[in-house]
């Protein structure tokens, strides 16, 4: 075949950072690592405890992010009603828990299908009309409403006054000379398993494969059959569902109050941009270096001066490269 | 009896009317040449006919089925399937997944790949299978294209200047699968801009002019037409 690329409508390539992403972050990630220990001038205990914690929150941070980046890559829908819907799979578990007395763990189990029905629900008569004109604006908007109401009606339900919810799995251990709790290692677990299940949803099935085509062409993915506002919604529903899995794992260390989760969008838009949007690999690898950077930070610039360098960290990489650690050029 | 009626189809964009009453009648199994200048309403024309923007005024029936305003999902299930000029592959995805997502209209996820490589081997494209999309070349990317196509098992199927961006050597073996596909018993409606293949391809031929149908009919005769000359093709045709 002979190769011959036209002007303007030649193919995009992608462009990886070195041999591969995951490479050079690691190698990066371990190499300051190692010059904190070394010249950190920092007791290498608190360190160790540092980085144990900044794994821990980091992996919080990806169960929020991998939900986001599917929506925001697949359906270019900025969603603001993330941290919301955060908040509201918590409250679905403390009601489940303070209710009919389930375990926590079972509880997350069955918000995940209820987190999934909203989802739909939302893309299917809220969005979808919005999202296949190609608004950007309209869908913004929605969300930004969306989260206002739900914090609102949460508000209106369970009132104000800080919840928190039991676990049987209370306590904590010690781990490579620093203490985890259990209940942190068991939200960092879901992380990863959410992770790579929705990795292989989208690498091993029809589904994701629907989802994959519809999030780099959408129009060209109808034109093969695909129904696209079928995707979309269950996108969507996907991307609560992993809410779903953030908000029940976290219940155990978290205070319960309306607004809890809103924390978390402004931290999850910055995770989502710096791994590339739309990937679940990206997502969960920036979620771990922006939990590392910020606890690591922490222990130079206490209090919320760590966020400086969380969003030093996002500026660099963004500069270097624009696309996000595992997004397409 | 027709395979595709279109019936006094339009379309108009605030004001401008990119496709005027056009008329056409395709019967099963028959190659048919589109040709005009550009702006002419050769694209617009194959978008409303796919479902990817529905029509101002008129109708369009598939197979006995009036399939106007139909969404271009239902339309491509519908056996009316088309390609672009300007290619558009599913650039994260593989050669074969991107033809796999297609074959995924008719069959089962396992039946699918199994039937897309099928499709990669009549295109001639198997030896890519696992390459990414996006680092195909121009001609790779119209027999992608093609592939992405014929994976629905489509009954017609609109290509949009399929040998556009082609040098001449890659022209050659495109127009004779084109010619193995037709002859397979597939019924083509295609834009064209080369007029050597679309002689050598057509059996009927329509020539728009301003988004109207100027003249249609057996090519040798519409060619020759006085109004097709100053129209489209020149003088020194």
């Amino acid at each position: 075949m002979t190769s011959t690329t036209t002007q303007g409508e030649g193919p995009t390539r992608f462009v990886r950072v070195g041999r591969h992403p995951t490479t050079v972050v690691s190698v990066t990630v371990v190499l300051l690592l190692a010059a904190v220990f070394a010249v950190g001038g920092k007791d290498n205990g608190l360190v160790t405890q540092s980085i144990v914690t900044g794994l821990l929150l980091g992996g919080v941070y990806a169960l929020v992010s991998i939900g986001l980046t599917l929506i925001f890559g697949v359906l270019g829908v900025v969603n603001f009603a993330q941290g919301s819907m955060l908040t509201m799979s918590m409250y679905v578990v403390y009601a489940l828990v303070s209710g009919p007395g389930l375990p926590v763990y079972l509880a997350t189990l069955l918000a995940i299908p209820v987190m999934f029905a909203f989802g739909m629900f939302v893309q299917h008569f809220l969005l979808n009309r919005l999202t296949s004109t190609g608004s950007h604006e309209g869908p913004l908007l929605v969300t930004l409403g969306l989260q206002l109401l739900i914090a609102n009606v949460l508000l209106m339900i369970f009132s104000g006054r800080p919840k928190s919810v039991g676990t049987p799995f209370d306590g904590s251990f010690e781990m490579l000379g620093a203490i985890a709790s259990y209940s942190r290692v068991i939200a960092f677990a879901g992380a990863v398993l959410v992770g790579i299940a929705l990795t292989l949803v989208l690498r091993r099935t029809s589904l994701g494969l629907s989802i994959r085509a519809v999030a780099a062409n959408a129009q060209g993915a109808a034109l093969v059959g695909v129904n696209v506002r079928r995707v979309y919604a269950l996108t969507f529903g996907i991307g609560a569902a992993s809410v779903a899995v953030a908000g029940g794992l976290m219940t155990p260390f978290t205070s319960l109050t309306p607004s809890v989760g809103e924390q978390f969008t402004i931290l999850a838009f910055v995770i989502v941009v710096l791994g590339g949007l739309g990937s679940v690999l990206g997502a969960t690898i920036g979620g771990l270096v922006i939990g590392l950077v910020q606890t690591v930070g922490a222990l130079y610039l206490p209090g919320t001066g760590s966020l400086i360098l969380v969003f030093a960290v996002f500026v660099m990489v963004l500069f270097l490269r624009p696309q996000g650690l595992y997004g397409a050029k | 009896m027709s395979l595709l009626q279109v019936e006094g189809l339009t379309k108009t964009f605030a004001g401008l009317t990119a496709v005027d009453s056009v008329d056409i009648a395709v019967a099963d199994r028959v190659f048919l040449g589109i040709i005009g200048p550009n702006g002419a309403g050769k694209t617009t024309l194959f978008s409303l006919l796919a479902g990817s923007q529905p029509p101002t005024a008129g109708r369009v029936v598939f197979d006995d089925v009036d399939i106007t305003g139909w969404s271009a999902q239902k339309v491509a299930r519908a056996g009316l399937v088309r390609t672009f000029q300007l290619m558009r592959p599913f650039e994260s995805m593989s050669v074969l997944e991107n033809v796999t997502i297609a074959s995924l209209a008719q069959r089962s996820r396992k039946d699918a790949r199994r039937h897309a490589l099928g499709v990669l081997e009549r295109v001639q494209l198997a030896q890519y299978a696992g390459t990414s999309s996006g680092s195909l070349p121009t001609a790779g990317l119209k027999r992608l294209e093609l592939a992405r196509a014929l994976a629905m098992e489509p009954r017609m199927i609109l290509l949009d200047e399929v040998l556009a961006g082609l040098v001449p050597a890659e022209r050659a073996p495109m127009i004779e699968l084109l010619r193995e596909l037709h002859g397979d018993g597939l019924t083509v409606m295609f834009v064209e801009h080369i007029m050597a293949a679309v002689m050598a391809l057509s059996e009927r031929l329509v020539v728009m002019h301003d988004g109207r149908v100027l003249t249609q009919g057996v090519p040798a005769e519409v060619i020759a037409e006085p109004q097709v000359v100053e129209a489209y093709l020149g003088e020194d045709y």
